[in-house]
């Protein structure tokens, strides 16, 4: 029962996804634009600042100091 | 300089991507709802006509969701790199309202989102129309949660600073879920996405109208639309309502500034149209050569005899303060708790700031010494000041002034398209009552040319929201040039020309593929 379950819900993905026309296209589109944010704009552009810092206290210290200078 | 040039950059960044983003949610809101409202009508009639309609409108909601879904990281990216300082600040205050947005998103869209546009002949057709409903309502929760965040900036509550940490940690998350101006801007916001999805069918539908094609599926489609459009105006206006009074209580240089008021009296007036005059401006007032007390704030205006008392404290003859008299403080005015207080001037708030500044500093002096008695007057000098922690940062009192000709000229141009919205929904509900829709061409190009002007609108009130609480990221917390981080400018400014190349790319492939589909026709 749980087998057949999971099967219709597989095949129920599976079939929408095959039966796309307008929807290939727009599934297109997402892939392309979330590999530019993920792997160019994240990767390249937009480090976390507070990354180079290992511990919250770390992180806490830099905030602080530049609050405070 | 470089400092002004790199918060400057930040903050265009910001801009730019957070109104792109701004294109596409309210389109998905909006016309969400319609499609469920033109499903309901399927399933309790069967006619197929609807289901037809139904399936058309999704394929635009379907374009522009996958167009402009996930636009809204790139700005959390942002947070991380070129606003690291109010990042850290805000805490967990942002996590959990944007976890739950994450998470309600995830389920939403995996689930409902796929039982919407695949389950047709697999569901049944109640399940398929409560799959509908789910996500028409889940877009809009969704956005509550992110509103909640945006409306705890504008009016921090329900958290306490931590010394240690400099970071604000969540006392009360009901306080900050159900904050007033949070539940203003929420409704405010979801009833314009509503407007905006509905003046989309009309337009579009007026289109074929005016191809001569599809006259029936335009019709009844504008007719829901209008209806829908109209009750959603009247709600919108309503909560404008509230906003404008929240605004007035928590953030009253943003209300000066919208409506182009430097210095006030009782019984204020509103200001339903004006032009502004150039040289009347807060440098000027430093400048007193220029002859700042002779001029006069408006060259041009119509105004509501004390409708600004009116709105902003609910009594006709109360006194709203300008920018000067903010500056200069002195007036008295009802704090949040109801009471009395009278105003602190602007340098009197940011001497408080550096005190609080500088007791931060002190504490944790005291604490890498181990000087525990240091470390309890330090934090008691902190939390006596801290409502005034951001003005520390503040060099001249001027400088907490936001553009007043933007935000006044912003607002007016929401308010005037808002008036005009209400005009086009009783127009178009009483041209289709008395069939004339199909036959005024006036009417489909009046319909379509609205399109972009409900997109110019729902920015407009961005722009007032946004630019009229410059220079906070927090209010009164923490200005922009404290919580932006070290990187250098021309990083900034090459990623925003990324942003502009990426952002008119998608564009362009959302317009054309709109269009592609539009001139396909529901028939296709």
């Amino acid at each position: 029962m749980k087998e057949s379950l999971l099967k219709r819900i597989w095949f129920f993905y599976y079939d929408g996804f095959r039966s796309m026309t307008l929807g290939k296209t727009l599934w297109l589109i997402v892939i392309i634009k979330l590999f530019i944010m993920f792997f160019i704009l994240k990767l390249f552009f937009f480090k976390n600042e507070l990354g180079v810092y290992n511990t919250n206290e770390e992180k806490s210290r830099h905030v602080i100091q530049e609050l405070t200078k | 300089m470089l400092l002004a040039s790199l918060v400057d950059l930040s903050r265009l960044q910001f801009a730019l991507t957070a109104m792109f983003h701004w294109i596409f949610v309210p389109l998905t809101i909006g016309l969400g709802f319609i499609i469920a409202i033109m499903e309901t009508y399927y399933v309790r009639t069967g006619n197929e006509f609807w289901k037809r309609t139904t399936k058309f409108w999704m394929k635009i909601f379907a374009v522009n969701f996958a167009i402009g879904v996930a636009t809204g990281i790139i700005l959390e990216f942002q947070f991380g790199t070129n606003w690291s300082n109010y990042s850290w600040f805000v805490g967990d205050i942002f996590g959990a309202p944007l976890a739950i947005e994450g998470i309600l998103a995830f389920f939403m869209e995996t689930t409902f989102f796929a039982i919407m546009f695949f389950g047709w002949n697999k569901v049944s057709k109640k399940a398929h129309l409560l799959s509908t409903w789910l996500v028409a309502f889940g877009t809009a929760l969704s956005a509550l949660w992110i509103l909640v965040a945006n409306a705890w900036m504008q009016y921090p509550i329900g958290m306490e600073f931590n010394p240690d940490t400099a970071r604000n940690e969540m006392v009360d998350f009901w306080a900050v879920a159900t904050s007033p101006v949070a539940l203003n801007k929420f409704i405010h916001t979801i009833t314009n996405a509503y407007v905006l999805g509905s003046v989309v069918v009309i337009g579009i539908s007026s289109w074929y109208l005016l191809q001569k094609r599809e006259e029936e599926f335009s019709r009844r489609s504008i007719k829901i639309a209008a209806i829908f459009g109209l009750i959603s105006l009247v709600v919108l206006i309503w909560s404008g309502d509230g906003s404008g009074y929240q605004v007035s209580q928590k953030q009253p240089m943003k209300l000066a500034a919208m409506e182009g008021l430097y210095r006030s009296s009782n019984g204020t007036p509103l200001v339903a149209f004006g032009i502004l005059n150039p040289k009347k401006n807060v440098s000027a007032m430093v400048d007193d050569s220029i002859g700042y007390e002779l001029e006069k704030p408006y060259i041009f205006n119509i105004s509501i005899p004390q409708g600004l008392s009116l709105l902003a404290n609910r009594k006709f003859d109360s006194f709203v303060p300008g920018i000067e008299d903010i500056l200069k403080g002195g007036y008295t005015y009802t704090d949040v708790n109801g009471e009395q207080q009278v105003a602190l001037s602007v340098e009197e708030k940011i001497v408080r700031g550096k005190s609080a500044i500088a007791a931060l500093a002190l504490y944790n002096k005291a604490k890498e010494a181990g000087d525990d008695e240091g470390k309890e007057i330090a934090r008691k000098q902190l939390m006596d000041n801290f409502e005034h922690f951001g003005y520390g940062f503040i060099k001249n009192p001027q400088d907490i002034v936001p553009n007043v000709p933007l935000t006044f000229y912003a607002f007016r141009v929401m308010v005037i398209l808002g008036g005009y919205f209400i005009l086009l929904f009783l127009l178009t509900i009483f041209m289709e009552r008395k069939s004339l829709i199909g036959k005024s061409r006036w009417f489909q190009y009046m319909a379509i040319t609205s399109v972009p002007l409900v997109y110019i609108c729902s920015q407009a009130g961005w722009i007032v929201a946004e630019v009229g609480r410059q220079p906070w990221t927090i209010q009164n917390l923490l200005p922009v040039q404290a919580s932006v981080s070290g990187v250098s400018s021309s990083s900034v400014l090459v990623t925003i020309i990324l942003f502009f190349v990426l952002f008119s790319v998608l564009l362009i492939a959302e317009l054309a593929i709109l269009f592609k589909v539009i001139k396909k026709g529901p028939g296709a």
